[in-house]
């Protein structure tokens, strides 16, 4: 035991990507190498920049350190982005491998190969999906609920740090050591010590460990905001239709995560203790790994798609300047939904020996799921029926997410067949089924949110014209992309083949790769659409706050909103509010009366916590015990300091609070009541005009 | 098993009714139609759309009828989302616009009933088919299953032939319409085992024994493999399965025993180790019982094994 092993622990020089490099400069080893330079350089560049603007000060005390409900919102989803600009040049990659790898080694090793499907699954669920929706409810839902934040801000803080930890991990898996290569559902005992001995299983085990305890107390956050934090009036039929799926997601959250976090510290335990739950010997059984994976990983899937059910719910009838055909209908399907959710795990695994009888009964349950989902999809179709859309870029990506989930869904119920699912099980069939789910599903729904919220965040629209090459890639890119899969899937080709070995298959591997390049351009379509937004945003301007004629409270006041929401708590009557008021001329009003407005401080609490339990896990993968006692001396610490402190609020005085109101009422009284056929042109201001 | 082939039932695809088999036939001719439109579409010849034994060619049918059904269902969703979208648009000013409108009794009726009615219908049908395609299920037969133990390896697949004594590794041969069944376990990690044109997957586990039950209809060459990733020999665990006459049968098996190889603890502990074959192996003589003592560990597991390297090195 050198001075060394107990400093740095099991790190070593080839733990780092660039001496690996160095030492077997293989393709493969610098491919790896130059992913390693790009999450150092960009974190360098970060830095640099950060320092050359002065802008750190500002970075700490207005973002950091925030409990502010939108602004940590808007951290998920600036974290999100980042990741999900990674994980999506990694699908490149493995697409790019199994277009160029039939009877030849291609660009990537085995091991690189099976790095690379496995960060991608992660990243993609536990730091893209999740922190993407999380970000999205975290800053619309207490908006339209009509509460100032969430119930409990602090500990806001401490779930996205915590998942920020678990970014920081993926990320650093890039650059020293290696990750795991078991695939993002980890399936021991090949993740075992006997089997993977390696930094990389743990890297896994820690990073979703991370994940999942911000998401369990992101949704007992939510939870308790809906439950408790509703404006006076605001009845549980009166709520917003994304509010109701972010409820039920949060209950999904509290529900389905523990198990995984339970499950893979189980695998931890294995792993350092010498534990044998889940080992080929000694009584342990992976099976037990693999339900309580999917007990968690089922309803998983549903806390990824119920929120973007409801941005379509909010979106589609926004854009069709019309009520939401069949509420009551929407809101008993997503609680179906949620329910069912938690009946039909054991169809990730038909194929373990168990009985018909169960299969059948999963197989069935799973076939309930369709029900509800098509119901809300013909509610949205309704909702469209004699309205008046507006083709933009939100109602595209609902229109295209309409026509491609259900080809999804059709997938769906063949593979919920459990006849046809020993078939197609394992192979891409099912690859090509989950994106066919989560891109429509998921990432369609955030990018219709994003492009309908922007606006209201940050006071000015997105660019329509980028919005449209947007929609384009995705659309075009999903279909040349999985398509393939499909044809290949029910050719018998496994998934997480690092090879393939016949040559009919490669037309349909390029067509594929094509298609991934297409959903590459499309992100980059993203970034430029942001970045040609800001320029002229002195076009798009919306100060007032309601740029689409749109329905909920959220609209009801400027744009970005005052960091209290509300100058006044609305009074709600009915479905709609903020419309039924614009109707009668409730909106645009002073109050009666301002009240002095308690807002907690910023802290640098949930940092701390977060990233002590990073460093804390970090020292866990790589055996450095005085790190990990120290974080987690550090995350513990600061909870039980924080506890003690008094002293978390402060008031905004009532003139202040009036003053700013007054002059967005003054604001919107000079602005231009437009009609919806010039709601993206300059002259939308915000305020819109009367012609129901 | 001498028996010559012509005297013996060949195992019958399962009866189905009229209905289901009509749409089976919709669901062939579109799917043939689809298969003429992509050129280069042999690779649907791959997998269980060109069936090579009764299992898979149940569980075709199958497929085709849930899409056919399945199609008829989202039909209507990817002609509606568009062409409602398009037809009230706000530059339209024909179409009527009735923003107030949010209810009515009929939509609910239609988009509640008529698809809880198709669940029900599939849901019949599904209990029905996983009862008969259950992997457990023996194939109806005159002849006695031809029974074959599998074991997963790291690389590898290992059958043993227990009634003939002998054993092959990455090649099954297996006679024509005589019924295969099949135990699996596992040598190490969890495993699935995947024949695209003969029957499905089925996991191999470690100290656990499943079952597969399967038959090939006509002589010929398919294929087989691992579909659960376990490492970095993965994609080359792959084998050939071939359907032979009874009589080629005989004669592979007279030749097999030829072979002076023996599959026995010593000879197993090798070929468990992580590697992959160029090429199949053969076992003239399989030690009894030797499935036995994979299964309940007395050979211990991948992991385990490591351990008790000394044991035989030594």
């Amino acid at each position: 035991m050198t001075i060394w092993h107990i400093l740095l622990g099991r790190l070593t020089w080839s733990s780092l990507a660039f001496v690996r490099a160095w030492r077997d400069p293989t393709l493969s080893e610098l491919i790896g190498a130059a992913a390693a330079a790009i999450a150092v350089g960009g974190a360098v560049v970060l830095f640099g920049l950060l320092t050359y603007l002065r802008a750190w000060r500002y970075l700490w005390s207005e973002w950091l350190t925030s409990l502010d409900h939108k602004r940590i919102g808007i951290m998920y989803m600036v974290f999100a982005g980042v990741m999900l600009a990674r994980a999506l040049i990694e699908a490149v990659v493995i697409r790019t491998q199994q277009a160029i790898a039939i009877n030849n080694q291609g660009i990537v090793g085995p091991e690189h190969f099976a790095e690379l499907f496995s960060t991608h699954g992660t990243i993609m669920v536990f730091f893209v999906g999740m922190p993407l929706l999380i970000g999205l409810m975290n800053y619309v839902m207490p908006l339209q609920i009509g509460s100032r934040d969430v119930a409990f801000p602090y500990l806001n803080s401490i779930s996205l740090w915590l998942t920020i930890g678990g970014g920081i991990m993926m990320m650093a898996s890039l650059v020293v050591g290696k990750f795991s290569t078991g695939g993002w559902s980890g399936y021991p005992p090949y993740t075992e010590l006997a089997f993977n001995g390696g930094v990389g299983p743990d890297y896994w085990i820690w990073s979703v460990s991370l994940s999942s305890l911000g998401a369990l107390m992101t949704g007992i956050n939510f939870a308790v905001t809906i439950y408790k934090f509703r404006a006076p009036g605001m009845t549980w039929m009166r709520l917003p239709l994304f509010t109701w799926t972010s409820l039920c997601t949060s209950i999904l959250m509290i529900f389905a995560v523990p198990p995984l976090t339970i499950a893979t510290l189980m695998l931890a335990a294995d792993r350092y203790l010498g534990m044998h739950f889940f080992t080929n010997d000694l009584g342990g059984n992976m099976m037990n790994f693999v339900n309580l994976f999917w007990l968690f990983g089922h309803p998983e899937v549903y806390i990824l798609i119920l929120p973007p059910f409801g941005v379509y719910s909010e979106v589609v009838s926004a854009y069709s300047s019309k009520e939401l055909y069949g509420y009551t209908s929407l809101v008993i399907a997503t609680m179906a939904i949620a329910i069912l959710s938690f009946t039909v795990w054991l169809h990730h695994f038909f194929t373990m020996g168990q009985s018909a009888p169960i299969n059948a009964f999963f197989g069935i349950a799973t076939m309930l799921i369709g029900i509800p989902t098509g119901v809300k999809i013909y509610d949205w179709i309704w909702t469209m029926f004699w309205g008046e859309v507006r083709l933009n870029t939100a109602m595209l990506f609902s229109i295209g997410f309409m026509v491609t989930f259900v080809i999804g869904g059709m997938s769906g119920i063949i593979l919920a067949t459990p006849p046809v699912d020993y078939m197609v099980h394992n192979t891409l069939f099912l690859i090509a089924h989950f994106h066919n789910m989560l891109i429509p599903g998921m990432l369609y729904g955030v990018i219709a949110g994003y492009y309908y919220w922007f606006p209201k965040a940050f006071g000015f629209r997105l660019s329509e014209k980028w919005g449209r090459r947007t929609f384009f890639c995705f659309f075009v890119g999903f279909y040349l992309a999985f398509m393939p899969l499909y044809v290949m899937g029910l050719g018998g080709v496994a998934r997480r083949s690092q090879e393939l070995f016949d040559p009919t298959l490669r037309p349909w591997t390029i067509v594929a790769e094509i298609g991934a390049l297409l959903l590459f351009t499309g992100l980059a379509c993203i970034f430029i659409q942001l970045y040609v937004s800001i320029k002229q945003r002195h076009q798009t301007r919306v100060p007032v706050g309601d740029p689409w004629d749109a329905r909920g409270l959220e609209w009801s006041m400027s744009a970005p909103p005052p960091e209290y929401n509300f100058a006044v708590i609305p009074q709600v009557s009915r479905r709609d509010a903020f419309y039924w008021r614009k109707k009668y001329d409730g909106a645009y009003r002073p109050a009666d009366h301002y009240r002095d407005i308690e807002l907690p401080k910023n802290s640098m609490c949930g940092i701390l916590v977060g990233m002590g339990l990073t460093a804390c896990f970090f020292g866990f993968v790589w055996h450095i015990w005085w790190l990990a006692f120290l974080g987690f001396a550090v995350a513990f610490g600061t909870a039980v300091v924080r506890s003690f402190n008094r002293d978390v609020n402060r008031v905004i005085p009532a003139a202040e609070v009036a003053a700013h109101d007054r002059r967005w009422l003054d604001r919107a009284a000079a602005a231009r009541p437009i009609p919806r056929h010039l709601e993206l042109t300059p002259e939308n201001e915000g305020l819109a005009k009367w012609q129901g | 098993m001498k028996r010559p082939i012509r005297h013996a039932r060949p195992a019958t695809p399962r009866a189905h009714s009229s209905r289901a088999r009509l749409l089976t036939r919709i669901g062939a001719i579109m799917a043939s139609l689809a298969a003429l439109s992509l050129s280069g579409c042999s690779v649907l010849s791959r997998g269980f759309l060109a069936p090579g034994g009764p299992v898979a060619h149940a569980e075709r049918h199958e497929f085709f009828f849930v899409s056919v059904v399945m199609l008829l269902v989202i039909g209507p969703v990817i002609l509606l989302a568009p062409l409602i979208a398009w037809h009230y648009r706000l530059a339209n000013t024909k179409s009527a616009f009735r923003p107030q409108w949010g209810f009515s009794w009929i939509l609910e009726g239609l988009i509640w009933i008529p698809p809880t009615i198709i669940v029900i219908v599939l849901a019949v049908f599904l209990v029905q088919r996983t009862e008969q395609l259950d992997p457990y299920r023996a194939i109806p037969s005159n002849l006695p299953p031809l029974q074959v133990d599998v074991v997963s390896l790291d690389w590898k697949w290992l059958f043993i032939y227990p009634e003939l004594h002998i054993a092959s590794v990455n090649q099954l041969i297996l006679p024509a319409n005589r019924p295969v069944h099949m135990s699996l376990t596992s040598g190490t990690v969890m495993q699935s085992l995947l024949m695209p044109r003969l029957a499905g997957q089925i996991y191999a586990m470690t100290g656990m024994v499943t079952q597969l039950n399967l038959a090939i209809s006509e002589p010929g060459t398919y294929w087989g493999e691992n579909a659960q990733y376990n490492g970095d020999g993965f994609v080359k665990q792959k084998f050939q399965v071939m359907g032979v006459t009874p009589a080629d049968f005989s004669h592979w098996v007279a030749s097999v025993k030829q072979t002076p190889k023996v599959l026995d603890d010593k000879a197993y502990h090798n070929l468990s180790q992580e590697s992959t074959i160029p090429q199949p192996i053969t076992f003239g003589t399989v030690e009894p019982g030797i499935f036995a003592k994979i299964v309940h560990q007395v050979i211990p597991p991948g992991d385990a094994a490591k351990h008790e390297e000394a044991k035989y090195d030594g």
